[in-house]
Protein backbone atom coordinates (compact mmCIF):
# COMPACT_ATOMS: atom_id res chain seq x y z
CA UNK A 1 0.00 0.00 0.00
CA UNK A 2 2.96 2.61 1.17
CA UNK A 3 4.65 1.58 -1.79
CA UNK A 4 1.87 2.42 -4.45
CA UNK A 5 1.62 5.72 -2.65
CA UNK A 6 5.21 6.52 -2.64
CA UNK A 7 5.29 5.61 -6.41
CA UNK A 8 2.01 7.81 -7.35
CA UNK A 9 4.13 10.62 -5.28
CA UNK A 10 7.10 10.03 -7.27
CA UNK A 11 4.79 10.30 -10.81
CA UNK A 12 3.32 13.06 -9.61
CA UNK A 13 6.21 15.63 -8.70
CA UNK A 14 7.38 14.88 -11.77
CA UNK A 15 4.46 15.47 -13.98
CA UNK A 16 3.74 18.79 -12.15
CA UNK A 17 6.38 20.93 -13.02
CA UNK A 18 6.87 20.35 -16.99
CA UNK A 19 4.46 18.43 -18.08
CA UNK A 20 1.77 20.43 -19.87
CA UNK A 21 -1.42 19.52 -17.98
CA UNK A 22 -1.93 22.65 -16.54
CA UNK A 23 -1.45 26.09 -18.84
CA UNK A 24 0.70 28.92 -17.15
CA UNK A 25 -2.56 30.38 -16.54
CA UNK A 26 -3.92 28.42 -13.95
CA UNK A 27 -0.01 26.52 -13.36
CA UNK A 28 1.33 30.04 -11.78
CA UNK A 29 -2.22 31.09 -9.98
CA UNK A 30 -3.72 27.84 -8.68
CA UNK A 31 -5.20 29.55 -6.07
CA UNK A 32 -7.81 31.81 -8.71
CA UNK A 33 -9.93 28.64 -9.14
CA UNK A 34 -10.04 28.13 -5.25
CA UNK A 35 -11.58 31.55 -4.82
CA UNK A 36 -14.88 31.56 -5.91
CA UNK A 37 -16.12 28.18 -3.67
CA UNK A 38 -14.24 29.94 -1.06
CA UNK A 39 -16.10 33.23 -1.11
CA UNK A 40 -19.52 30.59 -1.20
CA UNK A 41 -18.35 29.10 2.16
CA UNK A 42 -17.38 32.29 3.45
CA UNK A 43 -20.68 34.50 3.35
CA UNK A 44 -23.07 31.46 3.84
CA UNK A 45 -21.12 29.87 6.84
CA UNK A 46 -17.85 31.52 8.46
CA UNK A 47 -19.46 34.88 8.25
CA UNK A 48 -22.50 33.29 10.16
CA UNK A 49 -20.63 32.06 12.15
CA UNK A 50 -18.27 34.37 13.11
CA UNK A 51 -21.38 36.49 13.96
CA UNK A 52 -23.02 33.58 16.58
CA UNK A 53 -19.54 34.50 18.51
CA UNK A 54 -20.13 37.86 18.31
CA UNK A 55 -23.30 37.64 19.13
CA UNK A 56 -22.68 35.58 22.14
CA UNK A 57 -20.44 38.35 23.68
CA UNK A 58 -23.12 40.72 23.15
CA UNK A 59 -25.60 40.99 25.90
CA UNK A 60 -29.54 42.12 25.52
CA UNK A 61 -28.52 45.10 28.05
CA UNK A 62 -25.97 46.41 25.26
CA UNK A 63 -21.97 46.28 24.96
CA UNK A 64 -19.81 43.69 24.73
CA UNK A 65 -18.91 41.38 27.83
CA UNK A 66 -18.32 38.07 28.88
CA UNK A 67 -21.70 38.34 31.27
CA UNK A 68 -24.11 35.69 28.80
CA UNK A 69 -21.03 33.29 29.31
CA UNK A 70 -21.03 33.96 33.07
CA UNK A 71 -25.20 34.20 32.96
CA UNK A 72 -25.05 30.53 31.35
CA UNK A 73 -22.18 28.67 32.65
CA UNK A 74 -24.18 29.29 36.06
CA UNK A 75 -27.60 28.01 35.23
CA UNK A 76 -27.94 24.54 36.57
CA UNK A 77 -29.92 23.76 32.74
CA UNK A 78 -26.76 23.86 30.70
CA UNK A 79 -24.40 22.48 33.62
CA UNK A 80 -27.43 19.27 33.10
CA UNK A 81 -27.53 19.29 29.28
CA UNK A 82 -23.76 19.44 28.88
CA UNK A 83 -23.28 16.09 31.48
CA UNK A 84 -26.56 14.29 29.38
CA UNK A 85 -25.19 15.67 26.29
CA UNK A 86 -21.54 14.17 27.12
CA UNK A 87 -22.64 11.00 28.63
CA UNK A 88 -25.20 10.15 25.96
CA UNK A 89 -22.71 10.68 23.18
CA UNK A 90 -19.93 8.63 25.59
CA UNK A 91 -22.62 5.26 26.02
CA UNK A 92 -24.07 5.56 22.51
CA UNK A 93 -20.34 5.29 21.09
CA UNK A 94 -19.40 2.06 23.25
CA UNK A 95 -22.32 0.59 22.07
CA UNK A 96 -22.38 1.20 18.80
CA UNK A 97 -18.25 0.11 19.02
CA UNK A 98 -19.79 -3.33 20.49
CA UNK A 99 -22.84 -3.83 18.63
CA UNK A 100 -21.15 -3.12 15.35
CA UNK A 101 -18.32 -5.07 15.87
CA UNK A 102 -20.05 -8.31 16.65
CA UNK A 103 -22.77 -7.50 13.66
CA UNK A 104 -19.24 -7.06 11.37
CA UNK A 105 -17.71 -10.38 12.66
CA UNK A 106 -20.65 -12.29 11.67
CA UNK A 107 -21.02 -10.57 8.03
CA UNK A 108 -17.83 -10.89 7.20
CA UNK A 109 -16.08 -14.22 9.22
CA UNK A 110 -19.34 -16.68 9.54
CA UNK A 111 -20.94 -15.68 6.40
CA UNK A 112 -24.92 -17.23 6.15
CA UNK A 113 -27.17 -16.89 2.89
CA UNK A 114 -27.96 -13.47 2.62
CA UNK A 115 -25.31 -11.71 4.28
CA UNK A 116 -24.33 -9.91 1.42
CA UNK A 117 -28.24 -8.31 1.39
CA UNK A 118 -27.77 -7.73 5.20
CA UNK A 119 -24.74 -5.51 4.68
CA UNK A 120 -26.72 -3.39 1.62
CA UNK A 121 -29.63 -2.95 4.01
CA UNK A 122 -27.64 -1.33 6.65
CA UNK A 123 -26.08 1.18 3.60
CA UNK A 124 -29.61 2.06 2.87
CA UNK A 125 -30.41 2.43 6.58
CA UNK A 126 -27.88 5.31 6.51
CA UNK A 127 -30.15 7.64 4.00
CA UNK A 128 -32.63 7.71 6.27
CA UNK A 129 -33.59 10.41 8.82
CA UNK A 130 -32.58 9.79 12.38
CA UNK A 131 -35.82 10.92 13.73
CA UNK A 132 -37.36 7.86 12.00
CA UNK A 133 -35.82 5.29 14.90
CA UNK A 134 -37.07 6.99 17.57
CA UNK A 135 -41.04 7.72 16.00
CA UNK A 136 -40.50 3.52 15.13
CA UNK A 137 -39.33 2.97 18.92
CA UNK A 138 -42.51 5.01 20.00
CA UNK A 139 -44.49 1.67 18.43
CA UNK A 140 -42.47 -0.83 19.50
CA UNK A 141 -41.66 0.46 23.42
CA UNK A 142 -44.12 3.41 24.05
CA UNK A 143 -47.02 3.38 26.39
CA UNK A 144 -49.26 1.44 23.66
CA UNK A 145 -46.73 -0.57 21.75
CA UNK A 146 -45.74 -3.86 20.49
CA UNK A 147 -43.92 -5.04 23.81
CA UNK A 148 -46.41 -3.25 26.27
CA UNK A 149 -49.10 -4.61 24.63
CA UNK A 150 -47.40 -8.15 24.57
CA UNK A 151 -47.09 -7.53 28.29
CA UNK A 152 -50.92 -6.34 29.40
CA UNK A 153 -52.32 -9.47 27.39
CA UNK A 154 -49.87 -11.81 28.69
CA UNK A 155 -50.37 -10.83 32.41
CA UNK A 156 -53.50 -8.99 31.98
CA UNK A 157 -51.98 -6.20 34.12
CA UNK A 158 -52.95 -2.31 32.79
CA UNK A 159 -49.46 -0.88 32.17
CA UNK A 160 -46.73 -3.08 30.23
CA UNK A 161 -43.10 -2.67 31.86
CA UNK A 162 -41.35 -0.38 29.21
CA UNK A 163 -41.53 2.80 30.10
CA UNK A 164 -38.17 4.11 29.53
CA UNK A 165 -38.77 5.86 26.05
CA UNK A 166 -38.85 9.39 27.72
CA UNK A 167 -36.24 9.04 29.58
CA UNK A 168 -32.26 9.23 28.63
CA UNK A 169 -32.21 5.33 27.80
CA UNK A 170 -34.76 5.68 25.21
CA UNK A 171 -32.37 8.17 23.51
CA UNK A 172 -29.46 6.12 24.38
CA UNK A 173 -31.27 2.91 22.74
CA UNK A 174 -32.55 5.14 19.37
CA UNK A 175 -28.34 6.25 19.25
CA UNK A 176 -27.04 2.93 19.18
CA UNK A 177 -29.90 1.51 16.56
CA UNK A 178 -29.43 4.65 14.24
CA UNK A 179 -25.08 5.07 14.53
CA UNK A 180 -24.19 1.57 14.75
CA UNK A 181 -23.93 1.18 10.98
CA UNK A 182 -21.40 3.88 10.81
CA UNK A 183 -19.46 1.88 12.96
CA UNK A 184 -19.75 -1.30 10.71
CA UNK A 185 -19.10 -0.01 6.96
CA UNK A 186 -15.95 0.70 7.83
CA UNK A 187 -15.19 -2.28 10.05
CA UNK A 188 -16.33 -3.94 6.74
CA UNK A 189 -14.24 -2.31 4.81
CA UNK A 190 -10.98 -3.18 6.77
CA UNK A 191 -12.14 -7.04 7.49
CA UNK A 192 -12.46 -7.13 3.63
CA UNK A 193 -8.48 -6.76 3.23
CA UNK A 194 -7.69 -9.22 6.37
CA UNK A 195 -6.00 -11.77 4.94
CA UNK A 196 -8.26 -15.15 5.67
CA UNK A 197 -5.22 -17.32 5.67
CA UNK A 198 -4.12 -15.67 9.13
CA UNK A 199 -7.37 -17.36 10.38
CA UNK A 200 -6.66 -20.58 9.07
CA UNK A 201 -3.16 -20.88 9.96
CA UNK A 202 -4.08 -19.47 13.54
CA UNK A 203 -7.14 -21.97 13.85
CA UNK A 204 -5.15 -25.05 12.62
CA UNK A 205 -2.63 -24.16 15.00
CA UNK A 206 -5.23 -24.98 17.72
CA UNK A 207 -6.14 -21.19 18.68
CA UNK A 208 -10.53 -20.99 19.35
CA UNK A 209 -12.52 -18.52 17.72
CA UNK A 210 -11.99 -15.97 20.84
CA UNK A 211 -8.48 -16.15 21.23
CA UNK A 212 -7.97 -15.68 16.94
CA UNK A 213 -10.81 -12.25 17.30
CA UNK A 214 -8.51 -11.06 20.43
CA UNK A 215 -4.75 -11.82 18.71
CA UNK A 216 -5.88 -11.47 14.85
CA UNK A 217 -8.49 -9.86 13.79
CA UNK A 218 -9.20 -6.76 16.21
CA UNK A 219 -5.37 -5.61 16.27
CA UNK A 220 -6.58 -5.53 12.47
CA UNK A 221 -9.63 -3.67 13.14
CA UNK A 222 -8.55 -0.84 15.54
CA UNK A 223 -8.09 2.13 13.16
CA UNK A 224 -11.36 1.45 11.51
CA UNK A 225 -12.76 1.05 14.91
CA UNK A 226 -11.45 3.84 16.32
CA UNK A 227 -11.99 6.07 13.01
CA UNK A 228 -15.77 4.95 13.53
CA UNK A 229 -16.21 5.34 16.94
CA UNK A 230 -15.11 9.18 16.96
CA UNK A 231 -17.15 9.95 13.98
CA UNK A 232 -20.28 8.37 15.62
CA UNK A 233 -19.16 10.19 18.90
CA UNK A 234 -19.45 13.69 17.17
CA UNK A 235 -22.44 13.18 15.77
CA UNK A 236 -24.09 12.21 18.76
CA UNK A 237 -22.92 15.09 20.71
CA UNK A 238 -24.74 16.81 17.19
CA UNK A 239 -28.07 14.73 17.18
CA UNK A 240 -30.99 17.05 17.61
CA UNK A 241 -34.12 14.88 15.34
CA UNK A 242 -33.57 12.11 17.82
CA UNK A 243 -33.91 14.25 21.08
CA UNK A 244 -36.93 16.25 19.70
CA UNK A 245 -38.97 13.72 18.55
CA UNK A 246 -38.67 11.45 22.29
CA UNK A 247 -40.74 14.74 23.35
CA UNK A 248 -39.07 14.20 27.10
CA UNK A 249 -39.01 17.21 29.35
CA UNK A 250 -35.92 15.14 31.29
CA UNK A 251 -33.86 14.72 28.50
CA UNK A 252 -31.84 17.86 26.87
CA UNK A 253 -29.04 17.93 25.02
CA UNK A 254 -26.98 20.94 24.16
CA UNK A 255 -28.79 21.14 20.66
CA UNK A 256 -31.96 21.09 21.99
CA UNK A 257 -30.89 23.72 24.32
CA UNK A 258 -29.73 25.66 21.44
CA UNK A 259 -33.24 25.35 19.44
CA UNK A 260 -35.21 26.34 22.72
CA UNK A 261 -33.13 29.42 24.16
CA UNK A 262 -33.38 30.80 20.62
CA UNK A 263 -36.79 29.91 19.15
CA UNK A 264 -38.89 29.38 22.20
CA UNK A 265 -37.28 32.10 24.55
CA UNK A 266 -35.95 34.38 21.90
CA UNK A 267 -32.66 34.73 24.26
CA UNK A 268 -30.31 34.89 21.28
CA UNK A 269 -26.80 35.74 22.70
CA UNK A 270 -28.08 32.62 25.35
CA UNK A 271 -27.89 30.28 22.60
CA UNK A 272 -25.36 31.67 20.85
CA UNK A 273 -23.07 30.84 23.94
CA UNK A 274 -24.58 27.33 23.94
CA UNK A 275 -23.80 27.08 20.00
CA UNK A 276 -20.17 28.53 20.86
CA UNK A 277 -19.74 25.75 23.38
CA UNK A 278 -21.13 23.05 21.05
CA UNK A 279 -18.90 23.76 18.12
CA UNK A 280 -15.84 23.96 20.00
CA UNK A 281 -16.31 20.21 21.82
CA UNK A 282 -17.62 19.03 18.80
CA UNK A 283 -14.71 20.11 15.75
CA UNK A 284 -12.34 19.45 18.71
CA UNK A 285 -13.27 15.86 18.06
CA UNK A 286 -13.74 15.82 14.48
CA UNK A 287 -10.16 16.88 13.62
CA UNK A 288 -9.19 14.33 16.49
CA UNK A 289 -11.17 11.79 14.09
CA UNK A 290 -9.74 13.61 10.78
CA UNK A 291 -6.01 12.70 12.39
CA UNK A 292 -7.15 9.38 13.45
CA UNK A 293 -9.14 8.23 9.98
CA UNK A 294 -5.85 9.49 8.22
CA UNK A 295 -3.52 7.87 9.90
CA UNK A 296 -6.04 4.44 9.62
CA UNK A 297 -5.85 4.93 5.90
CA UNK A 298 -1.98 5.08 5.69
CA UNK B 1 -13.94 -19.75 8.04
CA UNK B 2 -13.85 -18.62 11.84
CA UNK B 3 -16.84 -21.17 13.26
CA UNK B 4 -15.96 -24.32 11.90
CA UNK B 5 -18.87 -26.36 13.75
CA UNK B 6 -21.92 -26.72 12.67
CA UNK B 7 -23.94 -26.20 16.17
CA UNK B 8 -21.65 -22.92 17.17
CA UNK B 9 -22.36 -21.85 13.61
CA UNK B 10 -26.01 -21.91 13.80
CA UNK B 11 -25.46 -20.24 17.11
CA UNK B 12 -23.91 -17.32 16.30
CA UNK B 13 -26.39 -16.61 13.38
CA UNK B 14 -29.34 -17.34 16.33
CA UNK B 15 -27.21 -14.65 18.18
CA UNK B 16 -27.20 -12.14 14.65
CA UNK B 17 -30.49 -12.34 14.41
CA UNK B 18 -31.14 -11.67 17.55
CA UNK B 19 -28.99 -8.63 17.61
CA UNK B 20 -30.35 -7.50 13.62
CA UNK B 21 -33.98 -7.93 13.79
CA UNK B 22 -35.38 -5.96 16.66
CA UNK B 23 -32.55 -3.69 16.16
CA UNK B 24 -32.76 -2.75 12.36
CA UNK B 25 -35.39 -4.55 10.96
CA UNK B 26 -38.23 -4.41 13.42
CA UNK B 27 -38.11 -0.29 13.39
CA UNK B 28 -38.97 0.17 9.74
CA UNK B 29 -41.64 -2.93 9.49
CA UNK B 30 -43.53 -1.09 12.14
CA UNK B 31 -43.63 2.40 11.10
CA UNK B 32 -44.95 0.61 7.92
CA UNK B 33 -47.31 -1.42 9.85
CA UNK B 34 -48.61 2.26 12.25
CA UNK B 35 -49.00 3.88 8.95
CA UNK B 36 -51.62 1.24 7.85
CA UNK B 37 -53.27 1.55 10.91
CA UNK B 38 -55.33 3.26 13.11
CA UNK B 39 -54.80 2.03 17.09
CA UNK B 40 -51.97 -0.86 18.37
CA UNK B 41 -52.49 -1.68 22.11
CA UNK B 42 -51.79 -5.06 21.36
CA UNK B 43 -48.81 -6.76 19.94
CA UNK B 44 -49.57 -6.33 16.33
CA UNK B 45 -51.62 -2.78 15.01
CA UNK B 46 -55.15 -2.82 14.26
CA UNK B 47 -57.96 -0.93 12.88
CA UNK B 48 -56.85 -1.42 8.94
CA UNK B 49 -57.16 1.78 6.80
CA UNK B 50 -55.71 3.78 4.11
CA UNK B 51 -57.07 6.91 5.29
CA UNK B 52 -53.47 8.19 6.63
CA UNK B 53 -52.12 7.89 2.52
CA UNK B 54 -54.92 9.34 1.57
CA UNK B 55 -54.40 12.25 4.06
CA UNK B 56 -50.49 12.04 3.17
CA UNK B 57 -50.78 12.91 -0.42
CA UNK B 58 -52.93 15.38 -0.36
CA UNK B 59 -53.21 19.23 1.15
CA UNK B 60 -50.54 19.97 2.93
CA UNK B 61 -48.91 17.18 2.89
CA UNK B 62 -49.03 17.11 -0.89
CA UNK B 63 -47.64 20.67 -0.50
CA UNK B 64 -44.53 19.95 1.94
CA UNK B 65 -43.87 16.72 0.37
CA UNK B 66 -43.00 19.37 -2.96
CA UNK B 67 -41.16 21.57 -0.71
CA UNK B 68 -39.08 18.57 -0.03
CA UNK B 69 -38.34 17.91 -3.15
CA UNK B 70 -37.57 21.15 -4.12
CA UNK B 71 -35.42 21.87 -1.58
CA UNK B 72 -33.28 19.05 -1.93
CA UNK B 73 -33.31 19.60 -6.00
CA UNK B 74 -32.04 22.83 -5.34
CA UNK B 75 -29.52 21.96 -2.35
CA UNK B 76 -27.91 19.24 -3.92
CA UNK B 77 -27.61 21.00 -7.19
CA UNK B 78 -25.64 23.72 -5.51
CA UNK B 79 -24.16 21.60 -3.38
CA UNK B 80 -22.46 20.16 -6.36
CA UNK B 81 -21.42 22.94 -7.58
CA UNK B 82 -19.75 24.19 -5.01
CA UNK B 83 -18.37 20.83 -3.93
CA UNK B 84 -16.73 19.41 -6.99
CA UNK B 85 -15.14 23.38 -7.61
CA UNK B 86 -14.03 22.75 -4.58
CA UNK B 87 -12.33 19.32 -4.60
CA UNK B 88 -11.20 20.76 -8.34
CA UNK B 89 -9.62 23.52 -6.95
CA UNK B 90 -8.09 21.95 -4.06
CA UNK B 91 -6.65 19.11 -6.33
CA UNK B 92 -4.94 21.77 -8.28
CA UNK B 93 -3.55 23.18 -5.14
CA UNK B 94 -0.24 22.11 -3.17
CA UNK B 95 0.63 20.85 0.42
CA UNK B 96 -0.69 23.43 3.45
CA UNK B 97 -3.41 25.08 1.26
CA UNK B 98 -4.65 22.31 -0.10
CA UNK B 99 -5.21 20.91 3.49
CA UNK B 100 -6.68 24.19 4.74
CA UNK B 101 -9.31 24.08 1.44
CA UNK B 102 -10.12 20.33 2.53
CA UNK B 103 -10.04 21.37 6.24
CA UNK B 104 -12.76 24.43 5.46
CA UNK B 105 -15.22 21.93 3.44
CA UNK B 106 -15.55 19.73 5.89
CA UNK B 107 -15.98 21.94 9.12
CA UNK B 108 -19.76 21.66 8.45
CA UNK B 109 -19.89 18.31 9.18
CA UNK B 110 -18.47 18.77 12.52
CA UNK B 111 -20.79 21.72 13.31
CA UNK B 112 -23.98 20.60 14.36
CA UNK B 113 -26.55 21.23 12.29
CA UNK B 114 -28.62 23.17 14.64
CA UNK B 115 -25.86 26.04 15.35
CA UNK B 116 -25.96 26.11 11.26
CA UNK B 117 -29.32 27.19 11.57
CA UNK B 118 -29.00 29.75 14.38
CA UNK B 119 -25.90 30.80 12.51
CA UNK B 120 -27.60 31.62 9.27
CA UNK B 121 -30.89 33.01 11.45
CA UNK B 122 -28.49 34.74 12.97
CA UNK B 123 -26.63 36.26 9.60
CA UNK B 124 -29.45 37.01 7.40
CA UNK B 125 -31.74 38.38 9.50
CA UNK B 126 -30.27 41.95 9.29
CA UNK B 127 -28.70 43.73 6.40
CA UNK B 128 -26.71 43.22 4.28
CA UNK B 129 -28.85 39.62 3.76
CA UNK B 130 -32.15 40.12 5.07
CA UNK B 131 -33.55 36.69 3.69
CA UNK B 132 -35.60 35.75 7.01
CA UNK B 133 -38.68 33.61 6.58
CA UNK B 134 -38.31 33.71 2.58
CA UNK B 135 -37.77 29.94 1.03
CA UNK B 136 -34.36 30.69 0.32
CA UNK B 137 -33.46 31.12 3.49
CA UNK B 138 -34.11 27.06 3.92
CA UNK B 139 -32.68 25.98 1.07
CA UNK B 140 -28.68 27.69 1.83
CA UNK B 141 -29.27 26.22 5.12
CA UNK B 142 -29.36 22.67 3.10
CA UNK B 143 -26.39 24.00 0.98
CA UNK B 144 -23.85 24.54 3.75
CA UNK B 145 -25.12 21.17 5.40
CA UNK B 146 -24.45 19.05 2.29
CA UNK B 147 -21.28 20.40 0.76
CA UNK B 148 -19.17 19.12 2.99
CA UNK B 149 -20.56 15.80 1.58
CA UNK B 150 -20.38 16.16 -1.54
CA UNK B 151 -16.96 17.99 -1.93
CA UNK B 152 -15.99 14.82 0.78
CA UNK B 153 -16.71 12.38 -2.36
CA UNK B 154 -15.61 14.05 -5.58
CA UNK B 155 -12.54 14.43 -3.59
CA UNK B 156 -12.33 11.28 -3.23
CA UNK B 157 -13.10 10.02 -6.50
CA UNK B 158 -10.11 12.74 -7.75
CA UNK B 159 -7.35 11.09 -5.72
CA UNK B 160 -8.47 7.71 -7.43
CA UNK B 161 -8.63 9.31 -10.99
CA UNK B 162 -5.72 7.88 -13.56
CA UNK B 163 -4.05 10.95 -14.59
CA UNK B 164 -2.43 9.77 -17.68
CA UNK B 165 -5.57 10.78 -19.11
CA UNK B 166 -6.10 14.07 -18.15
CA UNK B 167 -2.14 14.27 -19.35
CA UNK B 168 -2.54 12.35 -22.67
CA UNK B 169 -5.27 14.96 -23.60
CA UNK B 170 -2.90 17.63 -22.49
CA UNK B 171 -0.14 16.48 -24.33
CA UNK B 172 -2.29 16.19 -27.70
CA UNK B 173 -3.24 20.28 -27.08
CA UNK B 174 -6.48 20.15 -25.41
CA UNK B 175 -6.85 23.36 -23.40
CA UNK B 176 -7.34 23.22 -19.67
CA UNK B 177 -11.70 23.68 -20.03
CA UNK B 178 -11.79 21.17 -22.61
CA UNK B 179 -10.01 18.80 -20.19
CA UNK B 180 -11.97 19.16 -17.61
CA UNK B 181 -15.14 18.96 -19.38
CA UNK B 182 -14.36 16.46 -21.92
CA UNK B 183 -12.22 14.22 -19.62
CA UNK B 184 -11.96 14.64 -16.09
CA UNK B 185 -15.77 15.62 -15.29
CA UNK B 186 -17.19 12.27 -17.35
CA UNK B 187 -14.48 10.41 -15.71
CA UNK B 188 -15.98 11.53 -12.55
CA UNK B 189 -19.42 11.23 -13.59
CA UNK B 190 -20.35 8.09 -11.25
CA UNK B 191 -18.99 9.81 -8.03
CA UNK B 192 -20.85 12.99 -9.07
CA UNK B 193 -24.38 10.95 -8.99
CA UNK B 194 -23.41 8.94 -6.13
CA UNK B 195 -22.62 12.30 -4.41
CA UNK B 196 -25.94 13.73 -5.56
CA UNK B 197 -28.16 11.44 -4.43
CA UNK B 198 -26.59 11.33 -1.29
CA UNK B 199 -26.97 15.26 -0.74
CA UNK B 200 -30.57 14.51 -1.76
CA UNK B 201 -31.18 11.79 0.82
CA UNK B 202 -29.68 13.74 3.30
CA UNK B 203 -31.82 17.21 2.74
CA UNK B 204 -34.77 14.96 2.12
CA UNK B 205 -34.50 13.93 6.49
CA UNK B 206 -32.66 17.21 7.43
CA UNK B 207 -34.45 18.09 10.23
CA UNK B 208 -32.31 20.32 13.14
CA UNK B 209 -31.50 23.22 11.05
CA UNK B 210 -34.88 23.67 9.21
CA UNK B 211 -36.98 23.59 12.57
CA UNK B 212 -34.59 26.75 13.09
CA UNK B 213 -35.47 28.58 10.39
CA UNK B 214 -38.45 27.58 8.31
CA UNK B 215 -41.01 30.17 7.10
CA UNK B 216 -45.08 29.14 7.78
CA UNK B 217 -45.36 28.85 3.44
CA UNK B 218 -42.18 26.45 3.48
CA UNK B 219 -43.22 23.39 5.70
CA UNK B 220 -40.67 20.72 4.60
CA UNK B 221 -41.77 17.26 5.24
CA UNK B 222 -39.84 16.27 8.47
CA UNK B 223 -41.04 19.35 9.93
CA UNK B 224 -44.93 18.09 9.42
CA UNK B 225 -43.82 14.90 10.61
CA UNK B 226 -42.75 15.95 13.60
CA UNK B 227 -45.90 18.44 14.19
CA UNK B 228 -48.15 15.40 13.12
CA UNK B 229 -46.72 13.49 16.39
CA UNK B 230 -45.82 16.26 18.78
CA UNK B 231 -49.56 16.61 18.45
CA UNK B 232 -50.47 12.77 19.01
CA UNK B 233 -51.21 11.65 15.40
CA UNK B 234 -48.87 9.28 15.57
CA UNK B 235 -50.24 6.72 12.45
CA UNK B 236 -50.81 9.80 10.17
CA UNK B 237 -47.36 11.22 11.21
CA UNK B 238 -46.25 7.31 9.97
CA UNK B 239 -47.54 7.41 6.75
CA UNK B 240 -46.19 10.59 6.16
CA UNK B 241 -42.52 9.10 7.24
CA UNK B 242 -43.00 6.42 4.69
CA UNK B 243 -43.62 8.75 1.71
CA UNK B 244 -41.19 10.53 3.05
CA UNK B 245 -38.52 7.05 3.09
CA UNK B 246 -40.09 6.21 -0.28
CA UNK B 247 -39.25 10.02 -1.91
CA UNK B 248 -36.10 9.16 -0.76
CA UNK B 249 -35.48 5.82 -2.21
CA UNK B 250 -37.18 6.71 -5.19
CA UNK B 251 -34.39 9.49 -6.05
CA UNK B 252 -31.53 7.20 -4.98
CA UNK B 253 -32.72 4.85 -7.42
CA UNK B 254 -33.00 6.70 -9.96
CA UNK B 255 -29.57 8.24 -9.23
CA UNK B 256 -28.47 4.47 -8.94
CA UNK B 257 -29.38 4.01 -13.04
CA UNK B 258 -28.06 7.50 -14.16
CA UNK B 259 -24.49 5.71 -12.26
CA UNK B 260 -24.99 2.65 -13.95
CA UNK B 261 -25.29 3.74 -17.67
CA UNK B 262 -22.76 6.14 -16.99
CA UNK B 263 -20.37 3.44 -16.05
CA UNK B 264 -20.64 1.37 -19.29
CA UNK B 265 -19.87 4.37 -21.23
Amino acid sequence: MAEVVRRLRVRRGWSRPRGGSRTSNTASRPWLAAVPPVALLAVLFLYPLALVVQQSLQPDTGGTSFQPYADVFASDAFREALWTTVWLAAGSTVGCLVLGFVLALVIAFVPFPGARAVARFIDVFLSFPTFLITLALLFVYGTVGMANGLWTDLTGAADGPFQFLTTPWGVLLAEITYFTPFVVRPLLAAFSQLDTAQLEAAGSLGARPVRIVRRVILPEALPALAAGGSLVLVLCLNEFGIVLFTGAKGVTTLPMLVHSKAILESDYPGACVVAVVNVLISVGLYGLYRVVSRRARA
Amino acid sequence: MLVHSRGAKWAVWALFLVLFLPLFALPLLVVLGASFATNWSSVLPSGFTTGHYSAATRGEALQALTTSLLTAAAASLLALTAGTWAALAAAGLKGRYRRVLDALFVLPVAVPSVVVGLAILVAFSKPPFLLNGTREIVILAHTVLVTAFAHQSVSAALARLDPAYEQAAASLGARPAHVLWRVRLPLLLPSLTAAAGLCFALSMGELSATMMLYPPDWTPLPVLIFAATDRGALFAGSALAVVLMAATLLALFAVSRVRTRASYR
